[in-house]
């Protein structure tokens, strides 16, 4: 249950502890403004670690089997 | 009558059309009219969540706050993001238990978990309070987008009326499943004029998405990344801590949860619901591509943006489409915060008070109540004098004041008591309406304090109030005793 508890807290590092590290306009990345560019990666980042979360979790299993 | 204004009454008469079509064939009782029974699978509880994030709010909001403020509009794509993530433990917690206990309402939920009939009702009325913004923002759209297409012949509050007015209208014939049957064709249609508008404008006008910001960047340096004072990084931290945790504390969408028909479904959908939102971006492309073609508009004026840049490049018939969509993303979510928040006001509060009144008469109440709220509502979006934007977060430092007192209740020693919960929540709605009210900042509150604070948002000052508060007479009433016996 841990690991997951983990990767679940890391889109909030990301975004709310991120944005203060990156809030800037240039390098422009994929056209799209360094601050932007970075939000855009972390909601990307969320919903694989998501998925990973909902492969790793004992109760998804149980209720598979 | 021009073609804009065909197209959207089109739409309006089709959507009012389905809504009655739903109607037909089923008795009505007060879960049909409000929860649709039980029993809806992943796909309809996907678009009644994802259905959140394409409302006016994002429509013309988002694209408004591209426009006006730049960087700081991106707080719109990440709080869902966050919200999702925590969906996935707090949903099917709140589902379990109130599958467990028969719940219809998020009333109910607090009513059974702290065991006071009070704590219900005053939570059913911090939550209306908390709507009337959020429902106000969807008549202002409204009025904006009729107004707009009608190119100057009616006025934004004869507009802002006529919306109303169908709101209300759509709400008495339908209810949720009429809304369902439009939320599908609303979601189709949010997803193909934003994603067209929001690739055509930057690539015509400007030569490209990259073009777009670079030439922005020349133009404003610095416009598209946070400030350093006002809507500065502390208040996109705090703004995005807010409306993530106030997400799901909305009554209709607390309830929303109740419909599905399985725990997993959240969980799956916490994986799809953020690659959803980045359709979100293309709204922020419209926003940012109006900037140097429409320049000027200012203050609650930058709603605008998205229509008056669609009628500066397209034809009559194509605004109309394109308001027709966002009448759409008005009327959806609008009718169904009219409807929950009429009904929890009868069910929730007049209902408790008065138990002995019998369902059929609540009924009739709730229904006498839609026109009520809807007037409020109405006054409320004219008086205001804010954009959309700043409606929803008003709405939300009321709304995330229930978060502490939801959560701690589902954990298995839970030391928060009735009291406890009560007081918190009063400490927390308190601070925001003083602070609201009188006008202030916490900067000009506690001039002493450095910028970073002092751009907080005050939602999440009111929920430090609120929290301690919670604790501290949680303590005095013996919350922390009682825990410490279970654990035992």
């Amino acid at each position: 249950m841990k690991l997951i508890h983990v990767l679940a807290a890391l889109p909030f590092l990301g975004i709310l502890v991120g944005v203060g590290f990156v809030n800037r306009v240039e390098p422009l990345v994929l056209g799209m403004p360094f601050i932007l560019f970075w939000i855009v990666m972390w909601v990307v980042l969320t919903s694989i670690i998501m998925a990973i979360v909902y492969r790793l979790d004992p109760t998804n299993r149980e209720d598979a089997e | 009558m021009n073609a804009a204004l065909v197209v959207i009454f089109f739409f309006l008469a089709f959507a009012l059309f389905l809504g009655i079509m739903a109607r037909r064939g089923q008795d009505m009782d007060m879960e049909q009219w409000t929860v649709g029974g039980r029993g809806f699978g992943t796909l309809f509880v996907f678009l009644l969540l994802a259905g959140e994030i394409y409302t006016t709010f994002t429509f013309l909001g988002g694209s408004g706050w591209a426009y006006g403020e730049g960087g700081p509009a991106f707080y719109i794509l990440s709080y869902g993001c966050l919200a999702y993530v925590m969906s996935y433990w707090l949903l099917p917690a709140v589902w379990r238990y109130a599958k467990e206990h028969r719940l219809h309402s998020q009333s109910g939920f607090f009513v059974k978990k702290y065991e006071s009939k009070g704590l219900g009702v005053f939570v059913s009325l911090v939550a209306v309070v908390a709507m009337v913004p959020y429902l106000a923002l969807q008549f202002l759209g409204l009025g904006i987008i009729v107004s707009s297409a009608s190119y100057g012949t009616i006025s934004p509050l004869v507009a802002a009326i006529i919306g109303t007015v169908s709101v209300t209208i759509y709400v008495m014939v339908s209810g949720i499943r009429g809304s369902a049957w439009t939320a599908v064709i609303k979601d189709v249609m949010v997803l193909v004029v934003v994603v067209a508008l929001g690739i055509y404008l930057p690539f015509t006008l400007y030569g490209g998405i990259g073009e777009m910001f670079r030439e922005i960047q020349a133009q404003r340096p610095g416009f598209l990344a946070l400030p350093d004072e006002g809507y500065s990084v502390s208040w996109f931290v705090s703004t995005v801590l807010l409306t993530a945790l106030g997400f799901y504390m909305w009554p209709h969408y607390f309830t929303s949860t109740f419909s599905a028909e399985n725990e997993k479904i959240f969980k799956r959908n916490a994986i799809f619901l953020p690659l959803y939102q980045l359709v979100l971006l293309f709204v922020f492309f419209i926003g940012f591509a109006a900037i140097l073609q429409v320049p000027g508009l200012e203050g609650e004026r930058v709603d605008q943006a998205l229509l008056i840049i669609s009628k500066e490049e397209f034809s009559p018939f194509v605004v109309g489409l394109i308001g027709a969509t966002g009448l759409l993303t008005a009327l959806v979510p609008g009718s169904i915060i009219l409807m929950v928040a009429a009904t929890v006001l009868a069910k929730n509060v007049f209902g408790a008070l008065s138990p002995s009144t019998e369902e059929r008469r609540i009924m009739l109440l709730a229904r006498l109540l839609v026109p009520v709220v809807a007037l409020v509502a109405l006054w409320f979006s004219q008086q205001s004098g804010q954009g959309v934007v700043l409606l929803l977060l008003r709405g939300y430092s009321f709304v995330t004041q229930l978060f502490p007192a939801a959560t701690l209740s589902l954990l298995p020693n839970n030391f928060v008591t009735k009291w406890g919960a009560g007081a918190g929540i009063a400490a927390g709605v308190a601070t925001v309406t003083y602070v609201t009210v009188a006008g202030t900042t916490i900067g000009d509150l506690l001039p002493f304090l450095p910028q970073v604070l002092a751009d907080t948002n005050i939602g999440i000052v009111a929920l430090f109030v609120n929290f301690a508060v919670m604790i501290g007479v949680s303590f005095a009433t013996g919350g922390f005793a009682v825990r410490r016996e279970q654990s035992v």
